[in-house]
């Protein structure tokens, strides 16, 4: 093996070992900036000595059991012989070299657990959360994380930094809360996981890989989790939606970069292996939980788009059911217009028509331009061309997407004629 | 990128001698292991060439030749697959090397082949359109049963 040849397979193993040792050294050492320094300085121990020793067989014990004795060091160095000094010292009888992985099996979990709670935890903001979990959870380097968000490295860094700085100083413990709290804080893990998915997916620019990454950095992080907490049907839920909606990835732009609609898209494409996935953890989902949560909702909408062979046999009726149900468990006015599309393909568009013209008064929608883009459509498609002349210019005006807004003129002008 | 690690056949998984109770919880313990990490997307063991059947095309244009198995030549044959999502070609490599030993007796042997990607090759609308129809009937005859 070659020198960046060795580097390579190091970073490779990193990014397969650093949460799981991240995690172990932070409920050891209670504080997860010291905790990932130590796992830093195991890394950079393995890349001065694996290039001569070559990769050891079980590269996770070796970089665990290092980046131990680094924390052992530590404590002597600042002289904290207290309890948790002593702590790590019996927990270094227990974990020897080759049974690293089975004294820790069954913990390692648990760790990861707490560890996700921590970095997903509401003393951040939420960019901080999205930042540290992409960081101590998915192994990422905080230029692959800056390049996902189109922002510098210093940025990343700094937000880094800080993120750690308020975990400590809030004293944010190194555990999984119990109760209701718990759900709670569940549903916060789950909105970093798909805030970090939706970054991915709704960006049409940057650079061409790094994009997918965020995509699947999420999915794999949301599989984990289904493992840890194999009971919860939103985890399986919003994994289904994930699967699904990755199984679109390469056939959401077009090869100049333009945006295809799902209703546009090649279906030939999209990915079955991932449908089938999508489609399994949402029926994971439904026998675990007596009702479908917001993500299993909208992963079974999804999948009600997978599984129609062509556009035209797209299943709207059951479509606008299911955002009836969630609507009822997350109301809201997008959500709403939603309904009003699936109503109008599954019963006329009057019927849609009757829903959108109820959202009209609604102020959080004023300004948004998918309103009256929709009820141009509907209008055109009830004949009322004059209408949604005015609608789509109306529409036009309210978009600063370039694209969008010439979309929108054109529509208006097809209403002239 | 997506990588199969391709398992081969040896002369016991040919004859469909069921593998050591050890190997056997050797290889759940590492396909839990990659189902953990969130990399797994499938992975399944094939019965042995005896009941497989083989299609060829000795004369372009000619009607293909069917043979039963089973057939020879063990090192070419395939005994199962495991396809995962990785980062990069090393973590592939990575995770192959934490694969079990398959077989023992010195007949182990594991493939890494990466899988190409849809776009790499479907970007023929002619052959778009042929898949989409062909799904079609897919569905059309699942509706039947």
């Amino acid at each position: 093996m070659t020198l960046s040849e060795t580097h390579r397979t190091i970073d490779a193993i990193w990014r397969m070992e650093s949460a799981k040792l991240i995690a172990s050294l932070t409920r050891m050492i209670q504080d997860v900036g010291i905790a990932e320094d130590l796992a830093q300085d195991a890394l950079v121990i393995a890349l001065e000595r694996w290039p001569e020793i070559g990769i050891p067989d079980n590269p996770g014990a070796w970089l665990m059991t290092t980046a131990k004795r680094r924390a052992i060091d530590l404590m002597r160095r600042t002289k904290r012989r207290d309890q948790k000094y002593l702590e790590i010292a019996r927990g270094m009888d227990l974990y020897k070299e080759e049974d690293v992985d089975h004294a820790l099996e069954g913990e390692i979990g648990d760790d990861l657990l707490r560890l996700i709670f921590m970095t997903c935890h509401p003393v951040l903001s939420q960019d901080a959360r999205v930042a540290l979990t992409l960081r101590l959870l998915c192994g990422l380097t905080t230029d692959e994380i800056a390049r996902s968000f189109l922002v510098a490295e210093s940025t990343i860094a700094q937000r880094v930094v800080r993120a750690k700085r308020t975990l400590r100083a809030e004293k944010v413990p190194f555990e999984v809360p119990a109760g209701e709290q718990r759900d709670k804080r569940l549903s916060a893990v789950l909105e970093v996981i798909y805030l970090m998915f939706n970054e991915g997916y709704s960006a049409t620019s940057g650079d061409d890989w790094i994009r997918p990454l965020l995509c699947q950095e999420a999915l794999r992080l949301g599989r984990v989790l289904s493992e840890i907490v194999p009971q919860e049907p939103e985890v399986y839920g919003l994994v289904a939606l994930m699967e699904i909606q990755s199984s679109r990835l390469k056939t959401r732009v077009s090869a100049t970069g333009e945006p295809i609609l799902l209703m546009d898209q090649n279906r030939a494409k999209w990915d079955r292996l991932l449908i089938r996935r999508g489609i399994a953890a949402l029926k994971r989902s439904q026998e675990l939980g007596s009702t479908l949560g917001p993500y299993a909702l909208q992963a079974a909408i999804s999948a009600c788009h997978a599984e129609a062979p062509t556009a035209a046999e797209t299943d709207w009726i059951r479509i606008a059911a299911l955002y009836e149900a969630l609507s009822r468990v997350t109301p809201s006015p997008i959500v709403e217009l939603n309904r009003a599309v699936a109503i109008s393909m599954a019963f006329g568009p009057s019927y849609g028509l009757e829903i959108v013209d109820e959202l009209s008064a609604e102020p959080s929608l004023k300004g948004y331009h998918l309103l009256p883009s929709v009820r141009g459509d509907l209008l055109v498609k009830l004949g009322r061309f004059d209408e949604a002349h005015t609608e789509f210019e109306r529409a036009a005006s309210m978009t600063r997407n370039y694209r969008e807004k010439e979309l929108l003129q054109n529509r208006a002008h097809e209403c002239e004629s | 990128m997506r990588f199969m690690m391709i398992v081969k056949a040896t002369t016991d998984s040919e004859a469909g001698v069921i593998p050591s109770q050890e190997l056997i919880d050797a290889m759940q313990k590492y396909n839990e292991e990659l189902v953990k990490a969130g990399v797994l997307l499938a992975a399944d063991g094939l019965q042995p060439t005896s009941s497989g059947i083989r299609i060829s095309y000795p004369e372009p244009g000619e009607k293909p030749k069917v043979m039963d198995g089973p057939f020879t030549e063990s090192k070419e044959l395939i005994a199962g697959y495991t396809l995962i999502e990785v980062k990069s070609r090393e973590e592939a490599i990575e995770w192959a090397l934490r694969m079990p030993d398959p077989h023992g007796y010195g007949q182990g042997e594991i493939e890494l082949r990466q899988v190409y990607e849809a776009e790499d090759f479907m970007d023929n609308p002619e052959t778009l359109a042929k898949e989409v129809t062909l799904r079609k009937q897919v569905a059309e005859q699942k509706k039947a049963w």
